[in-house]
């Protein structure tokens, strides 16, 4: 059982925000979703898939680079030739 | 009390492009954001393409740590949010690393040979290149130029007990990565270290951060004595992550958030498995420094401080073969004991240095043309010359030209008459018996002569004198 | 021959996000054709928004791999087609701009997660278009709409410059009013590039033929069994007929793992969406985040405005299945199980050339019908074992139940797209004739 604290637990830890009445639609509807996966206890046996193809490389050669004028053409915001971010102090 | 230090360094590869696209690793003062594409911006729909030499280069590690390559690696997402990581992950190896289980030999506090274990080697990416804002830090700007940047994090076990010891493994690590041609130890930021450090039977502290090789030493320094601190007034250490402070030399707290991490790792489903346990036959390593280090004894001659101070530094090791032909050991004492002294006087490399015109210095003394004195003085003259990027004179030419030929003491007669006529005191000290005295004049001697004569053959001259004036 | 293809089409079924009213084409075997594109493959000078507000406004620099080459063989890209948020629904309902509608009946959803190009292409209003498909995307859509979708072999199209919402399960594929059509769209954009890694130099470039004189077809009675509407599979089973009476065979044969499928699907692409839809923050593209902020809240303020619900839901879920103490029981498990179907279908495929079943187990639901998220993901239960082995799969129209299309899909070895285009081709020349 997933309880509402798990859910704001899980909302925090993929910085997805969740409002306080979502959550307790959002409890419900995990535990059915996990209910159903309950189903995967019942596999037999381990391992991955086999890796199929291995060891593909690209040769250490250099390539064009997009101008700055591109790099930054999409970001919200910019200054000096840097893109501006939320502060982390 | 027990110091247990292990350490995880991160050690900036010197390819030509980054780790998982074709930008150029070179961005040292460009423009930011001038060295990106899709891939290291994580644009969406953009995806990784391994560079080759990046796994070479961490394959030539492993085997010059003797360390064991698994038959499969993987690449693998280590998930977090900060703004210098444009995918909110990093390409990183988790469970299956690049190579496991290896060996540094280091010297211990006793001057002993021990060996550090080395747990694994991984290829990762380095993050972007956050700049904070002066001033009360509103927000953050970012610079994505050094985003895919390969790293080489190499994990130790907790095998050192002292800072002291931290710092020369991390000299002979990096001694290893110079020689291997891995890793362009100039750059600033190329190695960088998180050092796990704990007093036996207390917590353990990890300090992230520490940009600067010497900066580890200080902080674990700093770390000891705040631990043995805490515990002398019967306190705890407690379990944490601390920040290196270079500029202040101290280590802060990390508390909160960012502590509690769950990286949610999984294999990197736009990357395939690397098989490349076979390759490692195939990689010839060159002479490593221990290696180096006993051939320049055995094949020179040279004192095992000489050896040892000669191969620390492959460029330095370099630029000693290319002299030593003129004399191995002359070459040795001057080069490790003269000409680094100098150079780092001067905060100047070696490579800024032209062999030709030390080597025509080391004739000159060999020949007894110069004192060695006088020697010092031509080679002060040409480094000068090089740190301020004008063309080295040669030796001969300096010494012609500042008239610093050894002079037979002959010659100086004159000077020394005139040295004993204005010391009437030394004069009388040496004829009451205080050896000293002599000495004295000798340099007052030197001084005016500028060292062209050699000491001993003026405390002849000059005794003599005394002697004659006596009578 | 190059030149601009003028294109004002009537959108009434909301199929488009954007239109490209002249859209420029050069030389080559699509020389003018219109073609669409699904909104999450990146189109240099465009904008690429994936349904959602989180990418409004972003205009990408560069085109996908498989853009280029439609360029290169002269297609006319008039637009970017509607699509469910990031690829997650089975409906197009997520989308941020509004649902698509079902042109075989504007009251029912297209499909998922790639219902603008079928409706556009359902709709007339080009004769090809892309789609992607991660666990039917394609195959659903086009199965609804009663057009012809590839779903190709996993490794077959680059996947550079598809806005990822699943690497490990997803590719780009062709959908068309005709396999000759589809099989035509799938040659040029099946070609080897080097910047996917997961890619095989296995170029497609067929031309299909209906003789399938002693093709050996699979049927899995799991594609047959409980959920599926039993007018659904006696439309299937007699489009089958119509194959053996082609001179196809029939064997019967078992997916066990098919139990495993839906749940280990849902935790891999959920737990690969986690990770891919983490860098959508604000600060490089799409709508800008509060700086002024810490950046944590500021993500997560941004994050909750501007991705919808299902995405939300489905972030956290795969967050959770790789999250410490769960990943073992979750994510780890979900590999077990999808190594285990590959096995089940590498099998199958050495008693049978093809397998064949329907693509969905119903037909087209009414818009606002499904409201329950797991009875959303349940619907998925036919076409996700395709993605999980890798296969190549084709949706082809095989009937209609009250007028609504049905969907018969044929899955087939890896990297052998050909034979089931080829099964499919002889199904369609058969009953147009």
């Amino acid at each position: 059982m997933i309880t509402e604290s798990d859910i704001e637990h899980i909302a925090e830890l993929a910085d997805i925000g969740i409002l306080k009445d979502e959550v307790p639609e959002f409890t419900t509807q995990f535990n059915a979703i996990l209910d159903y996966f309950e189903v995967l206890d019942t596999v037999q046996g381990e391992g991955a898939p086999a890796a199929g193809i291995t060891n593909v490389f690209r040769d250490d050669e250099p390539r064009p680079c997009l101008s700055q004028e591109e790099t930054l053409a999409n970001a919200g915001s910019t200054e000096d030739g840097f893109i501006k971010a939320p502060r982390v102090m | 009390m027990k110091t247990i230090v292990g350490l995880e360094i991160h050690v900036q590869l010197a390819t030509t492009t980054k780790l998982f696209c074709g930008c150029s690793t070179d961005y040292r003062d460009d423009e930011p954001n001038t060295h990106c594409c899709p891939v290291c911006l994580g644009l969406p729909g953009a995806l990784p393409r391994l560079n080759k030499r990046a796994v070479e280069y961490g394959l030539r590690v492993a085997k010059a740590l003797d360390m064991k390559v698994p038959e499969e690696s993987e690449f693998a997402r280590k998930n977090y949010f900060y703004p210098d990581l444009p995918k909110a992950y990093q390409i990183t190896q988790y469970d299956k690393p690049l190579a496991v289980e290896g060996t540094v030999e280091i010297e211990d506090d006793e001057g002993h040979e021990k060996i550090v274990r080395i747990t694994r080697v991984h290829l990762e990416e380095d993050p972007g290149r956050l700049v904070h804002v002066a001033g009360g830090s509103k927000y953050s700007l970012v610079d994505y130029n050094r985003s895919g940047i390969p790293l080489l994090e190499i994990v130790t076990e907790p095998d050192m007990r002292s800072p002291q010891e931290a710092r020369r493994f991390l000299n002979k690590l990096r001694t290893v990565l110079e020689y291997l041609g891995v890793f362009d130890g100039d750059r600033e930021g190329a190695l960088r270290v998180d050092a796990n450090i704990s007093l036996e039977g207390s917590e353990r502290v990890e300090v992230k951060n520490i940009s600067s090789y010497k900066g580890v030493e200080k902080a674990l320094t700093f770390e000891v004595t705040r631990q043995k601190n805490l515990l002398r007034r019967g306190q705890k250490v407690t379990r944490e992550t601390r920040h290196f402070m270079e500029g202040r030399g101290i280590t802060s707290s990390a508390r909160g958030k960012e502590e509690e991490h769950d990286y949610r790792y999984f294999p990197e489903p736009d990357l395939r498995p690397l098989r490349v346990a076979g390759w490692v036959a195939e990689i010839d390593l060159p002479e490593l420094p221990v290696a180096r280090k006993n051939r320049f004894m055995a094949q020179f001659g040279i004192s095992l401080n000489h050896a040892r101070t000669l191969t620390g530094d492959p460029k330095l090791a370099d630029f000693y073969e290319e002299i030593a032909h003129v004399d191995p050991v002359l070459a040795a004492t001057w080069v490790a004991d003269t000409l680094l002294g100098e150079l780092n006087y001067r905060d100047m490399s070696i490579a800024a240095v032209p062999a030709d015109r030390i080597a025509e210095l080391l004739e000159l003394l060999k020949e007894e043309t110069i004192t060695d004195a006088a020697g010092v003085q031509v080679l002060r003259e040409m480094l000068d010359a090089c740190a301020r990027g004008r063309p080295c004179e040669r030796p001969v030419a300096i010494v012609e030209r500042e008239g610093l030929a050894r002079a037979t003491g002959g010659e100086f007669t004159q000077i020394v008459q005139a040295v004993i006529a204005a010391n009437p005191q030394a004069v009388e000290d040496y004829r009451t018996g205080k050896k000293g005295a002599l000495n004295f004049l000798v340099g007052q001697v030197m001084k005016e002569t500028r060292g062209r004569a050699d000491p001993r053959e003026l405390g002849r001259i000059v005794s003599e004198c005394l002697e004659i004036g006596g009578v | 021959m190059a030149g601009t293809l003028e294109f004002s089409p009537d959108d009434r079924y909301n199929a488009f996000i954007t239109t490209c009213s002249t859209a420029p084409f050069s030389d080559g075997t699509l020389a003018g054709i219109a073609v669409a594109v699904k909104d999450n493959i990146s189109t240099a000078g465009i904008e690429t928004t994936c349904g959602s507000k989180i990418l409004e406004s972003y205009v990408p620099p560069y085109d996908a791999y498989v853009v280029g080459l439609l360029r290169k063989a002269g297609a006319a890209i008039v637009g970017k087609t509607n699509m469910d948020e990031f690829g997650m629904g089975t409906t197009t309902e997520t989308s941020a701009f509004g649902p698509t509608k079902n042109p075989a009946d504007p009251s029912r959803v297209p499909g998922g997660s790639s219902g603008g190009s079928a409706a556009a292409v359902a709709a007339d209003l080009v004769p090809m278009a892309l789609g992607t498909d991660t666990g039917g995307s394609i195959r659903c859509p086009a199965a609804f709409c009663g057009i012809v979708g590839l779903k190709p072999t996993y490794g077959r199209v680059s996947r550079y410059g598809l806005i990822a919402y699943a690497n490990s399960l997803e590719q780009i594929g062709p959908m068309a009013r005709t396999v000759e059509d589809a099989s035509r769209l799938m040659s040029v954009i099946a070609k080897y590039d080097p910047r996917d890694s997961t890619m095989l130099d296995r170029p497609y470039d067929h031309r299909p033929s209906a003789d399938i004189a002693g093709l050996r077809i699979g049927i899995p009675e799991e594609y047959f069994g409980e959920g599926v509407d039993p007018r659904v599979a006696e439309t299937v089973r007699n489009a089958i007929a119509v194959l053996e009476g082609l001179g196809a065979e029939t064997v019967t044969v078992s997916i066990p793992g098919m139990r495993h499928a839906l749940a280990a699907y849902y935790v891999i692409c959920t737990s690969e969406a986690s990770s891919n839809l983490a860098r959508f923050d604000g600060v490089r593209y799409g709508p800008a985040v509060d700086t002024r902020k810490t950046w944590h809240e500021a993500y997560q303020d941004l994050r909750e405005e501007k991705f919808g619900t299902e995405v939300r839901r489905r972030v956290m879920l795969g967050t959770f299945a790789l999250s410490a103490g769960y990943a073992g029981r979750y994510y780890a498990k979900a590999q077990v199980a999808r190594r285990n179907i590959m096995q089940d279908f590498e099998r199958a495929l050495r008693d049978a050339d093809i397998i064949a079943g329907p693509t969905m187990p119903t037909v087209a639901f009414r818009l606002g019908e499904k409201t329950d998220p797991l009875s959303m993901y349940l619907s998925d239960i036919l076409t996700v074992p395709a993605n999980l082995a890798g296969i190549p799969a084709i949706s082809v129209p095989c009937g209609r139940i009250d007028g609504l299309p049905v969907g018969l899909q044929l899955m087939g070895r890896q990297f052998e797209d050909e034979r089931v285009v080829d099964a499919a081709y002889a199904y369609e020349q058969e009953v147009r004739a």
